[in-house]
Order: structure tokens, then sequence, then C-alpha cells
């Protein structure tokens, strides 16, 4: 898996800094990129209200979700409420974040998966461990098993090209017999109501053209407010996602056209803890994220702990600042992601919107300690903070350490260490604290000159 | 010109050869060296892992200690990037204006060792001798938060008998992180496998960097597989006139 994982990370990584360095003004272009979103944000509420005057006036329905639970009821109601017990649905992780399918087949509505890599992920019962490229984890021979399994397909071969054909055919009959669809979006336009959805495949434009209803679930950030500031996004989407220069489908509708493509058209505005995030002045820069996984592929701890092990929907980078946010620092795992980056900052230097993502991991991190009650770790980095307040005590702890070390030194260094830091040294020798500290060392050489 | 020396907590308790260094290398360039004993730490550590508090009283006494510095230079990385990247971010969330305006005047004259050399005082060659085997990692901090580029890079290229060789995959980072290392041993020793790995590849007799926790870490690695590759610090090697090694 983590071969898997390693080879896609650095083959897209390499291709995304050529497709990068194509563009002149690519500083700019992430300049202008986050300057849009923090303005937007900085009106959330107003952009969100024209969007819902203008989907409206479209002939669109808005409904406004104040949590999943909210969102998931929404949806199953409108699709049961068209008479339907099966949707088909493009590639979406607001949907993945409510845990949509899960919540619809509960009542009784089946769903199917139109991305390719869904699909995968859906047949397998497994969840996703890439924003991108969800099923990153499964190899081609696992995906024919799979496909031989559950959709009885005879496949003599695992290649590409026959296991694409074999979802195609699967999918196609969807297409033309499921009634309703769900996706999510990755832009919104206030002024006009539309709204957008970018993919690779082909599949979310079928979605959206040919079902009878149309539900797009929407995470609130994802509003912009003119149709103008569409443009600078659809060109860092597309590099710092797939290291494409364009989408190869970019679908755009607004409302319902009589005669012409679903003649439903609802649109889910998901909070869910977003407003939240925005209140938080260090935080609030997490929602100018477009979901490109750039900060995944160039993320050294994503590249060997694999997608799974945020826990969440979001991986990586962005996961470990949006997952805790979300949750309010509540869950205990999400309470430790935070954690999870030696702050190197590749992804703060990948995104496209400028994410600080170590600074915000930096406050949650802060924000964690300062609620959770006085550990180990707590009084370690007090005393740690006694000790440097003045000099004379540092100087004292390092004698002292001189003296405590003794044991553990061979051949000058330390193999081996008690406690918490074992881990450190299970894997490598730390050097011995030397005879004289620099302060020594510098006020012998300060009396020397003097005597 | 008068440098206040900033040695950060780590180099003074363990490597106090990279302060005598830096101290025989700026006084070789003609300048006059200062170390203000009533420092200590910068705070970077407590203010990564999450204990900002804390690390907010070691802020506040940086910048008391190094209130008359002319310019101060440290031979770190990633501590000149806490202080001039990180303190005006911990004085924002703190909500003390003063202390914002101090700690951007202080960040104004903070300098890592190689941006120092390059682009301050503008020296490229520096003196040195050093007839070995050499290969730089660009730590993490140096490189994207303080965006010194090739300066470390130029000041090797000019160090008499020093043969330089490119590390593969350099700007990867080595799993240290701090407290990052102790926290998630398993991921930082993957990532540090991988760094050794390079660093051996390369057939280098030595490792250097800007950075001596980064080097702890790396050499940590190189030393448990007794790879017979060490580490050193930039500084030595500038300091250095090939007499001894
Ligand atoms: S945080 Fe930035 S790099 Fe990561 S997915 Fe979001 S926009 Fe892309």
């Amino acid at each position: 898996m983590r071969r898997n994982l390693r080879h896609a990370t650095t083959t897209i990584r390499e291709k995304r800094e050529r497709a990068v360095a194509e563009v002149p003004d690519w500083e700019r272009l992430r300049d202008r990129g986050a300057a849009i979103k923090d303005a937007t944000l900085s009106d959330l509420a107003e952009q969100l209200l024209t969007l819902e005057a203008s989907v409206t006036r479209a002939g669109g329905t808005v409904h406004w979700a104040r949590d999943a639970e909210e969102a998931r009821t929404i949806v199953a109601d409108l699709v049961q409420g068209h008479g339907s017990d099966e949707v088909i649905k493009v590639k979406s992780i607001a949907t993945d974040e409510i845990e949509l399918n899960a919540a619809l087949e509960q009542r009784g509505i089946h769903v199917t998966e139109t991305d390719l890599a869904e699909l995968i992920v859906q047949l397998a019962g497994d969840t996703p461990s890439h924003i991108l490229v969800p099923a990153i984890h499964k190899n081609r021979a696992e995906i024919r098993a799979l496909f031989q399994r559950t959709l009885g397909a005879e496949l003599d071969t695992d290649e590409p090209a026959r296991l694409a054909e074999v979802a195609r055919l699967y999918l196609r009959e969807k297409f033309l017999t499921t009634r309703v669809a769900v996706s999510g979006a990755n832009f919104a336009v206030a002024e006009s109501g539309t709204v957008c959805v970018v993919e690779s495949e082909g599949n979310g434009r079928m979605c959206v053209t040919l079902p009878e209803v149309l539900i797009t679930v929407m995470g609130i950030e994802k509003v912009l407010p003119r149709w103008a500031d569409i443009a600078p996004f659809l060109q860092l989407l597309p590099r710092s996602s797939t290291a494409e220069r364009m989408n190869p489908y970019t679908s755009f509708w607004s409302g319902v056209t009589p005669g012409d493509g679903p003649q439903a058209f609802h649109l889910v505005l998901l909070d869910a803890g977003r407003t939240d995030v925005l209140a938080d002045p260090v935080g609030r820069q997490t929602l100018r994220c477009i979901r490109c996984s750039a900060c995944l592929n160039v993320c050294p701890v994503y590249e060997r702990t694999g997608g799974h092990a945020y826990g969440s929907v979001y991986p990586g980078p962005i996961g470990a600042i949006l997952t805790p946010q979300l949750l309010h620092l509540e869950n205990d795992n999400a309470n430790t992601l935070p954690w999870a980056s030696s702050l190197c900052g590749a992804c703060y230097d990948a995104c496209p919107v400028k994410i600080n993502i170590p600074e915000v991991l930096i406050s949650l991190r802060g924000q964690v300690t300062a609620a959770k009650p006085l550990d180990v770790e707590g009084v370690a980095m007090k005393t740690a903070a006694w000790l440097f307040a003045e000099p004379h005590r540092f100087e004292g702890a390092i004698r002292l350490a001189r003296l405590g070390q003794g044991p553990l030194v061979k051949h000058g260094a330390i193999h081996a260490l008690p406690g918490l830091l074992g881990g450190w040294t299970g894997t490598r020798d730390l050097p011995a604290l030397p005879p004289k500290s620099f302060r020594e060392l510098w006020r012998d050489r300060v009396n020397g000159e003097q005597a | 010109m008068t440098i206040d020396l900033f040695l950060t907590c780590l180099n003074d308790a363990l490597f106090p050869r990279t302060g005598l260094a830096m101290v025989s290398l700026l006084e070789r360039l003609g300048h006059t060296v200062r170390f203000n004993e009533a420092q200590t730490c910068c705070g970077q550590m407590h203010f990564n892992t999450g204990y900002q508090p804390e690390a907010l009283t070691l802020v506040r006494k940086f910048v008391h200690d190094f209130r008359d510095a002319e310019v101060i230079v440290a031979p770190s990385g990633s501590c000149v990037a806490f202080v001039r990247d990180l303190y005006p971010k911990a004085a924002e969330w703190a909500g003390d204006e003063q202390l914002l305006d101090e700690v951007r005047r202080l960040g104004e004259r903070t300098f890592e060792l190689s941006e120092f050399l390059v682009n301050v005082l503008g020296v490229e060659d520096v003196g040195a001798a050093y007839p070995h085997r050499v290969t730089y990692h660009p730590t993490c901090h140096a490189a994207r938060l303080l965006r010194v580029g090739d300066a470390p890079l130029r000041l090797l290229r000019r160090v008499r008998g020093l043969q330089l060789v490119e590390l593969p995959a350099a700007e990867q980072c080595c799993g240290f992180g701090g407290t990052f290392s102790v926290k998630n041993p398993e991921t930082s020793t993957a990532m540090l496998a991988d760094k050794v790995q390079h660093v051996m590849d390369t057939g280098a007799e030595v490792c250097t960097a800007g950075d001596n926790s980064c080097l702890m870490h790396i050499g940590g690695g190189l030393s448990r597989l007794q790879s017979g590759t060490g580490v050193v610090h930039l500084a030595e090697i500038l300091a250095s006139t090939g007499a001894a090694s």
C-alpha cells in the first residue's frame, strides 16, 4: 500500500511542479485565489443569501442544513419525495463528510457511485484514502477480483482499459435508468446561482444532465461572489490537483431549464461546523480550501501513513487542520491530528490558496493543550520553560544532565533512553552532552583574555 | 560590525563546537562577536508543541535579552525562522500590540548564518579550507520559511578542497520536527530512513546543514547504521582552515 502511495504521490508531485512552472505568475495567481476566498469568507452570510435568491430565481430550491444529520434527512426526504429509491452520485467529499451513502441505504435508497475510484471503494465496502484518488490503496489485481465478485464480470486480465470498460458498461445502465442524482459542488456563483463541478471522467456530467432530479450538497464555503471569480480557480485547481492545464470536464448549471437536463434542482447548503471555523481568526483560512489535494501529495507524513490513518474523509495536511475544527476539537482522534506533522512546510508551499497549514496546526495544538488536563508532557514543558526563564537554572540543568547521563553514554553517544524518549533512541543515537557548554567555554575565553 | 550571537539552547548544551566555529569565523571576517549570557531559548519547542503561554514568556525574554543588539546571528535556520516568522504571530495571537511592534523590529535584524554572510555581508569566500567530500541538506525551515536559497551552497563552493556532491531529494524533510520525532517515532523513523539512505548514496564523508537539530537527527540515524558518514554543522566547515578536522 505504502509503495502504491509513494509512487503515485511522487509522480503527481513532479508533474504538478512542471504544470505550475508553466504559469509565469503562479505566485500572483495564488495570491488572487486566496484574496477572493478571504473576501468572500468575510462576507459569507451576505453571499449565501444572494446565492439563495439567484438559485430560487432560476427555478431551483435551496435548503439549509445546520449539521450532517439535517443534511442527510433533507436529501433522503427529497429522494423519496420524488418517488425514487435509487440515486447515482457524482464524486463528492461533502457527501462523504456527512456519511450520506450509509444514511440513504438505511432509508432503503440504493446508491451508486459513478466516479470510477469511488465505485471501487464503494463496491469494496471501503473508505476513500485520498481526496482525489480515493482508491489509491488498491492495485489492479485487487480491483479485478473485486469486479468479478461484485459485478459478476468475466475478466481474464487486469489491464486498466478492460477494468474501465467493465465499470463503464455497469454505469451506463445506471445513468439511463436512475431518476435522481446527487452531486457535490466545487464552486457556486452567488450573483447567477450557477453551480460548478469539475471532474476528469465525464461521469459527473452524465449525472448532472441525464436524471430528472438533481440534488447538490455543498459546503457553505464554496460560494464565490461573481462569475469572474471562478476564472483563477479553474487555473489553480487542475494544476494543483491532477497537474493538468485544464479539467477534462467542467460542468455549470443554473437552476432548471425546461426541456433540458434535470427538471428539479435542489441545493443543500451545509454548515456542519463551518461557521465556527469562520469565527477562529487563525483557523478560518482553512475554509479557503478548494480540495485540490496538492498538500497530500507533497506531505512526507501522508506519504508514509496513508489516508486512513487520519480517520476522516479529509486526510493529509488539510485533514489534520479541517477535521479537528469541524469536530470542534471534541473528538479524541481529531484532537491528535494537529500533531501528525513535522511542520516541514511543504504543504504551505504547495497550497494554491496559500493556506498556512503549519500555522493553523500550531494554533490548534495550543487550543487542544490549553483545554486538556496537565499530563507528563505538560509537566516536562512547564519545567523546561521554568529552567529557560533564568540562565543559571538552564546552566544548572545542563550540569545535572551531564552527571545523570553517565550510565547511558557509550562511545560518546546515547543509544537508549528510558520512558517517553525511548521511541527516539529506538532507531537513532543521541549525542552525549559534551564536558562544557558553550557558555562555559565562552566564559573561559573571556577570563583567559583578561588574565 | 558588532554581532550578537544567538546560540540557541540546543547548541549551547550539546554543540558548543558550532558556537566556537561561529565566533572564529565571524572574527576572522573582521567583526566583533558578543554573547549575552542572559540568553537561553527562543521558545520554539514550546510554541510548536502547543504550549503557547510558556512560549510567550520566552519570547518576551528573548526580546529583552537582545534589545540592544545591532544584528543577531544564529547557527539555526529553524530558530531564526521562529523569531522572524512566528514571533509576530505569537504576539498577534496574544493580542499584544507593543510586543508585535518590538518583535517585528527584532526580526528585521535576526539572521541565519548563511544568509547573513551572503546577503548581508556580501561574502561568499570566507577563506575556509575543508578537503572532504560533502553533501548538503537544506533544512525545511531555512529553505521554506527563510528562503535562504542557494546561500549555503555558494559558501560551500568557495571552500578550498571541498568536493560538493548533490543530495538526492534534498528538499524532503528528515522527519525530526522537534517533538514530532518523539511523539510519532515510527513515521519520523520512516522519513529518516529515506534521508539517511540518500546521504549514504552520495558517498559523502560528511553531511552538512545549517541546523544542528536536523543534523542531530540525521547523524543519529547514520550513527546507528554505523555508516561511517558524519554530520558537521555548516559553521564548522566555514570556520575550518583545513589544518585539522
Ligand atoms: S489545503 Fe490547499 S493544497 Fe490542500 S487540498 Fe486544500 S487547497 Fe489544496
